[in-house]
C-alpha cells in the first residue's frame, strides 16, 4: 500500500504528510516499545530462576521455593481433558457446517449463530457457568475434569472456525471425483476431505491450546487452587496461569518464582504460536502451488 | 483407421436407453426432451457447441446431477433393466458401474496407490495381495505401469497432466465399470498426452461401453462408432441427430449437422 | 438394501455433535439465569443500584447489594482504555498500511500478534510489579484506576490494530489510485478517502476492543486495588464487575452467590449488545 506513489503538489501538503508520518510512526513505535519493555522485564527477572529443577521439582513454601512440576502436570491434564472433548465435537460441527451446510440450512445457521455468541462470552462468565454446571450440577466439584470441560467450551469456537475454513478450502474437484467413483459421503469425508484439511485443523488446535493455556478466570473456580500433584482427574489441580496469579497476589515474596513461571508460560505460547504460523504458512504455500 | 473397432460387433444391444430426458437448473433448461440409445460395447461420441448440455447429459446418466443444487431431471434413463432415476436405485452402485472421467484430471491428494485403492476398499474386503494385483492390472491397462510401477507411493499430484488423467481412468477401471462416461478427457492435455489417452479409449472399448463428449470432430471421427449431435435451440440443448458415425459423416440427415461437420478441420 | 446406511449414521452423529456445540451457549444462558433468580427475586433488580453499599454478608437486613461502584469501575476503566487504545490502534494500522515500508509493516504485525497472545495474567503480573510501583511514585497508593486503564489499553490495542489493519487493507485500490491521480497528498487520501471507506470496519474494531475490555478480569484484578468505592480521582483504587466476581465467588453462598451471577448476567448483556452492534456493522459493510 505504501508503495503507491503519493503526489503532493503543495509544499505545505508535504509538511503535513511528514508530520502525520511521524505521528503514526510514533504510535507504532510506542506499541513496540511496550512489547519489548514487558518481554525484557520478564526475561531479566525470570531467566535467573529458570533451571531444570524448576521444571521438575514440586513447589515448596507456598511456591516461594521449589519448582512447578505439579503445576505443569495439572496444566497438561486440564489441557488433555479439554482437547479430548473439544476435538471430536468441534471437528464434527465443522464438518456439518462445511459439508452439509447447504442442505441443513436452518440448522447450520442456528449452530453458526450460537457459536458466534459463544466466542464472545467473557472468560469470567465461563467460570461462573463452569462452576454452576460442572462443579455443582454435575457434582464434579473443583477438579481437573471441571476445569478441562469448561475450557473445552471456550476453545470450541476457535477449533470449529479453523477446521471449517480448512474444509471449505479443499477443492470441489475431489468431492466430484469421489462421488463419481461411487464413494459414500462418510468415506469421502474421512479419507479425502479431512486429511486434506489437516493443516487447518492443526492451526485451530494450536490456537485453541494457546487460548486454553492462557486462561485463568475460567479456572479459578472450576479446577481449584491446590498446588499438589494431582492423582486423578477428579482431583483439584492448579494450572500454570493460576499459579502466576497466586504467587503474585497472595504470596508475599513470590515474585521471583512468578517471573519464572510467566517465562515458562510465554515460552510455551511462543512455541505453539510459531508452530501455528509455520504450519499455516507451509499449508498456504502448498495450496498456491497446487492452484 | 476405420471408425469402427475391429472387435466383434454384437448386434446393437441397447445398454442405456434415454427417453425424453430433460435437465433443468432452476428455471434454465439445459437439455430438452433428449431420446437416445447407447448400444452395448460401442464408443458413442457426443458432439456440439459449448452450452448445449453435453455435460448435463453425462451427469444425468450417473446421477451426478443429484449433487447440483436446484437441478431437476425428468424423463427416463434405463441402464439395462435399471431405472436410473428411480428413488430406490442404489446410487453408489450405479456410479461404480457407470464411471466418469472429468475434463480436468482430479486425482486425490494421496499417493498413486491410495488413489486406486480407496474406492475399491468400499466394495469389499480385499487382501493386500488382491489390491496389489488390481492396482498393477489397471495401471498396465492405462499404460502407466512401466513409468510408475516402482513409485506407487509418490503423491499423485506430482504427475504430469496426461499421467494424472490416465491415473483417473485407472482409478475408475479398478471398479470394473460397464460404462465409462468421459467429459472432454483430452481437452486439458497437450497433443502427445491427448493421443495417448485417445489410444487408450479405443483399447478400453473392448471391455467397456464408452460415451465421450468431445469438441474435437476429428477425434470423434477417428474413434467413435456412434455419434450424437447436439445444438442449442430456444435456449436449451436438444439432440439434432444421432446414428453411426460413418453414416452421419457421410450422409447427415439434418442441414444443421452437415453445416456443423463441414466446419471440421481435421 | 442396508438399513444402517453409514452415511445416514454419520449425518445423525454430525447433527448431534453440532447440536451439543450450539447448545452450550444456551446452557450457559440457562445456568447463569437460573443461578441469578434467587437474588433477582429476593433482592430485586432495583436494589443493585439503590442499596447503600456492597455488603452481601452483612446482617443489616438481607445484605447490601449496591453494584454502582463496580459498575462505575468497569465503565470508567473501559472508557479510559478505549479512548486511549482506539486512536493508538487505528494510527498504527494507518502506519502499517500507508506509511511503512513492507518490512516494517510485517515486523510490526508480528509484534502486535505476539502482544495479542500474551495471557492476561502475565499482563496483570507485569502491571503489578512494574506499572503499579511507578504510579505509586506519582501518587500513592499505586493500585489504581489509571493503572487499570493503562494495562487495559495495552491489552486491547492489538485487537483494535489488527482489525483496523485488515479493514484499511480492504479499501479498494481504485479509490486510492483515483485520489493519487487527483494530486491528493497521502495524508489527505488517508483522512479523506481511506478512513471513511473503512469506517464500519474501524468501528467494529473499536466495538470488539471494548468488548474485550469489559470482559477482562485477571489483569484488572491485579492492578486496580479492588476497593469497593467510587473513585474520586484516577489514582484511586477501583473494583470492576469482573473483579468482583472473581474475588468473591470462592466463598459466596446463597443470595451473595446469586448476586454474583446477576453481575455475570449484566456482563453478558453488555457484551451481547456490543457483539450485535459489531455484527450489524459487518452486515452493512458486506452489503454496501
Amino acid at each position: 500500500m505504501a508503495d503507491i506513489v503519493f503526489v503532493s503538489r503543495r509544499h505545505s501538503g508535504q509538511r503535513i504528510d511528514r508530520a502525520v508520518q511521524v505521528l503514526v510512526s510514533l504510535a507504532a513505535l510506542g506499541i513496540c516499545a511496550f512489547f519489548f519493555w514487558i518481554v525484557s522485564d520478564l526475561f531479566a527477572h525470570g531467566f535467573g530462576e529458570l533451571s531444570w529443577s524448576f521444571v521438575t521439582e514440586l513447589p515448596r513454601d507456598a511456591g516461594r521455593g521449589g519448582g512447578i512440576a505439579s503445576i505443569l502436570v495439572s496444566t497438561v491434564a486440564i489441557l488433555g481433558v479439554c482437547l479430548s472433548v473439544s476435538l471430536p465435537l468441534g471437528t464434527s460441527a465443522a464438518v456439518l457446517l462445511a459439508e452439509l451446510g447447504a442442505r441443513e440450512d436452518r440448522f447450520a445457521l442456528l449452530v453458526r449463530r450460537c457459536l458466534d455468541v459463544l466466542a464472545g462470552v467473557p472468560s469470567i462468565v465461563f467460570g461462573l457457568f463452569g462452576n454452576a454446571f460442572f462443579c455443582v450440577a454435575l457434582g464434579l466439584g473443583f477438579s481437573i475434569l471441571s476445569g478441562g470441560l469448561t475450557l473445552a467450551c471456550m476453545v470450541l469456537p476457535i477449533l470449529i472456525r479453523s477446521t471449517e475454513e480448512g474444509l471449505r478450502a479443499v477443492p470441489n474437484e475431489y468431492r466430484m471425483a469421489a462421488a463419481a467413483l461411487g464413494m459414500t459421503r462418510s468415506r469421502t469425508i474421512f479419507r479425502v476431505l479431512l486429511p486434506a484439511a489437516v493443516p487447518a485443523l492443526v492451526v485451530g488446535l494450536v490456537l485453541g491450546i494457546g487460548r486454553a493455556v492462557a486462561e485463568t478466570a475460567a479456572l479459578i473456580f472450576t479446577s481449584g487452587y491446590v498446588a499438589r500433584m494431582p492423582t486423578s482427574f477428579l482431583d483439584s489441580g492448579r494450572a500454570l496461569s493460576l499459579h502466576i496469579y497466586d504467587l503474585s497476589m497472595n504470596v508475599p515474596g513470590g515474585e521471583a518464582k512468578a517471573y519464572a513461571s510467566a517465562l515458562v508460560l510465554l515460552a510455551l505460547l511462543l512455541v505453539l504460536g510459531s508452530a501455528a504460523l509455520g504450519i499455516s504458512d507451509r499449508w498456504l504455500q502448498r495450496r498456491m502451488i497446487r492452484i | 483407421m476405420t471408425s469402427s473397432p475391429s472387435h466383434l460387433r454384437l448386434p446393437a444391444v441397447p445398454l442405456i436407453q434415454i427417453e425424453s430426458l430433460s435437465v433443468r437448473y432452476g428455471s434454465k433448461t439445459a437439455l430438452r426432451e433428449v431420446s437416445l440409445t447407447i448400444p452395448h460395447g460401442s464408443i458413442t461420441a457426443v458432439i456440439g457447441p459449448s452450452g448445449c448440455g453435453k455435460s448435463s447429459l453425462l451427469g444425468a446418466l450417473n446421477r451426478l446431477s443429484d449433487l447440483v443444487p436446484g437441478c431437476t431431471v425428468s424423463g427416463t434413463v434405463r441402464f439395462g433393466e435399471l431405472d436410473v432415476h428411480a428413488a430406490d436405485t442404489n446410487v453408489q452402485d450405479l456410479r461404480r458401474r457407470v464411471g466418469m472421467i472429468f475434463q480436468k484430471p482430479n486425482p486425490f491428494p494421496l499417493s498413486i496407490r491410495k488413489n486406486i485403492e480407496l474406492p475399491l476398499r468400499e466394495r469389499a474386503r480385499f487382501s493386500r495381495a488382491q489390491l496389489d494385483e488390481r492396482v498393477e492390472r489397471v495401471l498396465r491397462d492405462v499404460g502407466l505401469w512401466e513409468e510408475l510401477g516402482d513409485r506407487l507411493d509418490d503423491s499423485a499430484l506430482k504427475l504430469s497432466g496426461g499421467q494424472q488423467q490416465r491415473l483417473c481412468i485407472a482409478r475408475a477401471l479398478a471398479l470394473e465399470p460397464e460404462v465409462l462416461l468421459m467429459d472432454e478427457p483430452c481437452s486439458a492435455l497437450d497433443p502427445i498426452s491427448s493421443a495417448t489417452v485417445e489410444d487408450l479409449i479405443v483399447r478400453l472399448s473392448e471391455t467397456c461401453t464408452i460415451v465421450v463428449v468431445t469438441h474435437n470432430l476429428a477425434q470423434a471421427r477417428r474413434i467413435s462408432d456412434e455419434l450424437a449431435f447436439f445444438w442449442v435451440r430456444d435456449d436449451a440443448g436438444v439432440l439434432i441427430e444421432s446414428g453411426s458415425t460413418h453414416r452421419v459423416f457421410r450422409m447427415p440427415h439434418a442441414e444443421l449437422t452437415a453445416a456443423y461437420l463441414q466446419g471440421a478441420r481435421g | 438394501m442396508f438399513r444402517f446406511d453409514r452415511d445416514r449414521l454419520l449425518v445423525w452423529w454430525l447433527r448431534i455433535a453440532s447440536g451439543v456445540c450450539a447448545g452450550i451457549v444456551l446452557l450457559i444462558a440457562l445456568f447463569v439465569v437460573r443461578e441469578s433468580l434467587p437474588a433477582l427475586r429476593e433482592v430485586g433488580l432495583g436494589r443493585f443500584v439503590t442499596d447503600a453499599s456492597w455488603h452481601p454478608t452483612s446482617d443489616a437486613g438481607s445484605g447490601l447489594y449496591d453494584l454502582t461502584p463496580m459498575l462505575a469501575g468497569t465503565l470508567l476503566a473501559t472508557f479510559g482504555a478505549v479512548v486511549l487504545a482506539a486512536p493508538l490502534g487505528i494510527a498504527s494500522a494507518v502506519f502499517c498500511q500507508f506509511y511503512a515500508p513492507t518490512w516494517a509493516a510485517q515486523g510490526f504485525r508480528r509484534v502486535v500478534s505476539l502482544l495479542a497472545g500474551i495471557p492476561s495474567v502475565v499482563y496483570g503480573f507485569w502491571g503489578l510489579v512494574v506499572l503499579v510501583p511507578i504510579v505509586r511514585m506519582l501518587a500513592p497508593p499505586g493500585p489504581s484506576l489509571i493503572a487499570g486503564i493503562l494495562i487495559l489499553t495495552i491489552m486491547i490495542v492489538p485487537t483494535v490494530a489488527l482489525i483496523a489493519d485488515s479493514s484499511l487493507g480492504s479499501v479498494p485500490e481504485s479509490y486510492l489510485l483515483g485520489a493519487s491521480a487527483l494530486g491528493m497528498s497521502r495524508t489527505h487520501t488517508v483522512l479523506g478517502v481511506a478512513l471513511p471507506a473503512a469506517s464500519s470496519g474501524l468501528w467494529t474494531s473499536i466495538l470488539l476492543g471494548t468488548g474485550r475490555a469489559i470482559g477482562e478480569t485477571m489483569a484488572i484484578l491485579m492492578v486496580c486495588g479492588n476497593v469497593v468505592a467510587l473513585p474520586d480521582s484516577i489514582f484511586d483504587p477501583v473494583r470492576t464487575l469482573t473483579a468482583n466476581i472473581a474475588l468473591e465467588m470462592a466463598y459466596a453462598m446463597g443470595n451473595h452467590r446469586s448476586a454474583l451471577f446477576v453481575t455475570g448476567l449484566v456482563l453478558l448483556g453488555m457484551i451481547a449488545l456490543l457483539v450485535a452492534g459489531a455484527g450489524r456493522l459487518t452486515e452493512e459493510r458486506r452489503r454496501g
